[in-house]
């Protein structure tokens, strides 16, 4: 155990230019100056260690979280970041290490503990009970009194609201707020609860850039109150922008710690990663375009009869990616149900697919099955991968089988094409997995992905549509993702990307449809439009002036 | 006219007894599912308290030589509510502790229960001399004793007065009940267990702890249903005619059309009561058609269950996370 006070203090880098992983992982943080003896770090983790059956979720991790910052926790999927700080919040109970909390060793055994110590964590898939109200879910489980205090509690949220600049209406229940109500909820419980080290898991994943701006300003009030923030995220944009200090995790290792102003995206890609990668995102200019898909008028209704899709008229091209962009739920995912055949359409709508020969035919009214027997090649990648994409009972080579099944006259199934394909699959994209016998749902998020887009592409689709294909996946697995898109959009299919980072949407995609509240708010250009620009036209119906063509 | 009358009052006391049973069963059921556990058992929880109450009460009144009244029903009450948290334990510790598919559990208990009963219904049977001869005469009529008001008030007499001190108990846990779940703070964080125990957790709410009182303490509730049914419904004997089994299920229809709120369950227990009996009041029915106004509660139950999704209202929806087991480390 090294001694108190022999840890870096925020700002010095630990990093060490090639440095293998196997040196990392036992190396804390070296103790270079004394003068952090002064400074007692808030929380201190020291030789964390969390095991999940045979795998190492986190191994010997340390890490200091001071008063009065912004720490980024950066890493790829299942490098453990969440785990580190489940074990902060008392989700998660370390098989080895200590924590200290204002210089005292604690023993964190539940969210309470967590509570009491004044830690406070914003989980990415938001604890929130939907038909409570916000006031009922912010004093959950505190039993300040018998009865229930609803009113002590508005007036409480109305105070926290007025410091750090929230907005939020006590009364409102749970299951009628947008996403970043949701999230301003979970902030505000966490600061009644009298939080001083905040943790937000991927806070910034579902919300517009606007939203996003506004988060960085509260957090921002919040870090001038005198607490610690810690933000787990994989934007690096978003790192630079808000952080003062980064420390990174790599395949559950501790890799090291740098202050923000020193570093840069390439850099910190490098130590998440480890080893060097480009972070640029092709974009091929299209060639030998093809009218593939015309929608015109397409509206959508769903079963309790809201309008889900309002007239949406637009071309998808063989030879490019058309990029879909929208707040969450602004119909992206009828969208693509419908064209798939899974959905109905109001009618007056029309869905024309063309064919590599120039035949036409309508998608509309009829089942996937039928989509197929036209011999439209329509790959599928949808938004819940494991309830909709794939079986999470079924292994990897059955999956496949699901797309071929039907295939030949024979009234047995062919299993040969299907184990080799998954196979290939699995070989070539790199998909970490024991064989092709292991149901997916065991795999990670990042390898169901690879086994879903690696089974949809494997048909040679003419029309590709992938929702949020690279959600929760890390750098080195969404830029693969990226390069198959690109792939198939050469190969001359056309290639609807429905996505959430709009950095992303507007690096790949040749245009952006964007949806606002299911209209389409404007079709843009990939190559000359702002980050900015697509943002208000998400929230806002129609293009605004600089962006128009 | 006068006759009419009579019938409506004889149907309306008929119902809130017959219905009393099934409300204890399902305000139990109703407490039980808040926390998110689905305990198809009923039935045989309410077997489990009726038998338990009749053996601790014939216990004692075969060995005492003139029984207590008030020590009677103590032991009934006891014994009944012992006999059904120790059925309502096993479902916890399969279904909570062990995380046991909670339907399969469930019907194991409703079997066990009803099993369990029938095979010491028996032994009773034999102890007490022969079929029919079991006899709890103290604790019955201690149990059916009414307090009646002044005289004169004639049918609001017999239709408010006329019952054992149990139907009044059972409204009273009703309002309780629904009291603890919408005004205390305990309340609400019971409910939050059963919609989203993840989430209960990291609030800070110790879900394992939530899930066992309740279903425990529901099962005891469920139990008196069993008793009230053995010492106040058919007067303090054993009948090994499946009839607990039958109301069991009622009482599981009832808290889905009570759409999980206790004061709904009063009044559609006794809603519940008035149908299934409705047959007796009307005239020229055969045995045959006798059966289907029987069914008649099941038919309102699927009637509420498809206005209910039909109207998608969030507060009428069984809670969320109903039927599903919650480990804290699962990933």
């Amino acid at each position: 155990m090294l001694p108190a006070g022999g840890f870096a203090p925020p700002g010095i880098c630990t990093l060490k230019e090639g440095m293998g992983l196997e040196n990392i992982s036992k190396v804390a943080p070296p103790e270079e100056t004394a003068a952090a003896a002064e400074r007692v770090p808030a929380v201190r983790m020291e030789g964390i260690t969390k095991t999940f059956g045979p795998v190492t979720a986190n191994d010997n991790v340390s890490l200091d979280i001071y008063n009065g910052e912004i720490l980024s926790l950066l890493g790829e999927n299942g490098s453990g970041k969440t785990t580190l700080m489940n074990m902060l919040s008392g989700i998660y109970y370390p098989d080895a290490g200590t924590i200290s909390v204002n210089g005292k060793p604690v023993s964190i055994r539940s969210p309470k503990d967590a509570f009491d110590l004044h830690i406070g964590m914003i989980h990415q898939h938001f604890k929130l009970v939907n038909v409570l109200t916000a006031a009922e879910n912010i004093i959950l489980g505190l039993n300040e009194k018998f009865r229930l205090d609803l009113k002590g509690v508005r007036r409480s949220v109305a105070e926290i609201c007025e410091r750090y600049g929230f907005e939020i209406d006590p009364d409102k229940k749970v299951y009628d707020m947008s996403v970043s109500e949701k999230q301003t909820l979970e902030i505000v419980k966490v600061l009644y609860r009298g939080a001083d080290i905040l943790i937000l898991d991927e806070p910034t994943a579902v919300l517009t850039p606007q939203e996003t701006q506004r988060l960085f300003g509260v957090m921002r009030n919040m870090k001038a109150d005198g607490k610690s923030i810690v933000i787990i995220t994989h934007k690096l944009h978003e790192v630079m922008a808000i952080s003062d200090r980064v420390a990174v995790l790599r395949k559950g290792a501790f890799v090291g710690s740098i202050a923000t102003k020193d570093t840069d995206p390439q850099q910190l890609t490098d130590m998440m990663v480890g080893h060097a990668v480009t972070l640029n995102i092709d974009r091929p200019e299209p060639v030998n375009i093809r009218k593939c898909l015309e929608v015109e008028n397409l509206s959508v209704v769903d079963i309790e009869g809201v309008t889900k899709l309002d007239s949406v008229s637009f071309t998808a091209y063989g030879g490019e990616i058309l990029g879909v962009a929208g707040v969450s739920g602004s119909g992206q995912k009828e969208l693509l149900e419908v064209i798939a055949g899974l959905q109905p359409a109001r009618p007056g709508s029309s869905v024309i697919y063309t064919d590599m020969e120039g035949r036409t035919s309508s998608l509309l009214g009829k089942t996937p099955m039928e989509i197929k027997k036209l011999g439209v090649h329509l790959a599928f990648v949808p938004e819940d991968r494991l309830g909709m994409g794939l079986v999470g009972d079924l292994d990897i080579a059955d999956n496949m089988l699901i797309r071929t099944y039907t295939d030949g006259s024979s009234m047995f199934v062919d299993m040969k094409k299907p184990r080799r394909l998954a196979e290939e699959i699995v070989h070539d994209f790199e998909v970490v997995t024991p064989g092709i016998t292991t149901p997916v749902r065991k795999l990670s998020g990042g390898n169901v992905q690879k086994v879903l887009v690696g089974r949809e592409i494997s048909g040679k689709p003419s029309l590709l549509m992938s929702a949020y294909a690279v959600r929760g996946l890390d750098i080195n697995t969404s830029y693969t993702i990226y390069r198959l898109m690109n792939e198939q959009k050469q190969r001359g299919a056309a290639v609807i990307y429905v996505g959430e980072d709009l950095d992303v949407l507007l690096e790949l995609c040749d245009r952006i449809l964007v949806l606002c509240a299911g209209k389409v708010s404007g079709i843009v250009d990939g190559r000359n439009t702002t980050k900015e620009q697509v943002g208000l036209m998400m929230t806002h119906l129609g293009l605004p002036e600089e962006a128009a063509e | 006219m006068n006759q009419v009358l009579t019938q409506i009052i004889t149907l309306i006391t008929t119902a809130i007894s017959f219905g009393t049973v099934i409300m204890y069963g399902s305000l139990g059921e109703i407490l039980t599912e808040k926390s998110g556990h689905l305990n198809l058992g009923v039935p045989g929880i309410m077997y489990l308290g009726g038998i338990g109450g009749l053996i601790g009460s014939f216990i004692y009144e075969m060995n005492a030589a003139s029984p207590s009244p008030a020590l009677c029903l103590i032991i009934a009450l006891l014994s009944a509510v012992a006999c059904s948290v120790l059925g309502g334990l096993i479902y916890s510790f399969l279904t909570i502790t062990l995380r046991a598919n909670q339907n399969v559990t469930g019907l194991t208990i409703t079997i066990l229960g009803s099993g369990a009963a029938n095979f010491f219904g028996g032994s009773l049977s034999k102890l007490a001399g022969g079929v029919g001869q079991i006899s709890v005469a103290v604790t019955s009529s201690a149990f059916r004793a009414t307090q009646h008001l002044t005289d004169g008030l004639g049918a609001v007499d017999t239709l408010l007065f006329n019952y054992g001190f149990m139907v009044y108990l059972a409204l009273l846990i009703a309002i309780l009940m629904s009291l603890f779940l919408n005004r205390t703070s305990k309340g609400l964080n019971l409910r939050a267990v059963g919609e989203n125990p993840a989430t209960a957790d990291a609030a800070g709410i110790n879900v394992t702890r939530y899930k066992y009182l309740a279903t425990c303490t529901g099962a005891a509730i469920s139990g008196l249903g069993g008793l009230y049914y053995v010492m106040d419904y058919i007067n303090g004997t054993w009948a090994n005619d499946g009839n607990i089994e039958a109301l069991g299920w009622l009482a599981v229809a009832l808290v889905i059309f009570a759409t999980w709120k206790p004061l709904r369950a009063i009044w559609g227990a006794f809603l519940f009561g008035a149908l299934y009996w409705l047959y007796n009041y009307i005239p020229g029915l055969s045995r045959s058609s006798q059966q289907i106004f029987k069914m008649l509660p099941y038919v309102v139950t699927i009637i509420v269950l498809i206005t209910v999704s039909l109207r998608h209202k969030k507060e009428d929806q069984p809670p969320s996370s109903l039927g599903l087991s919650y480990f804290r480390e699962d990933r």
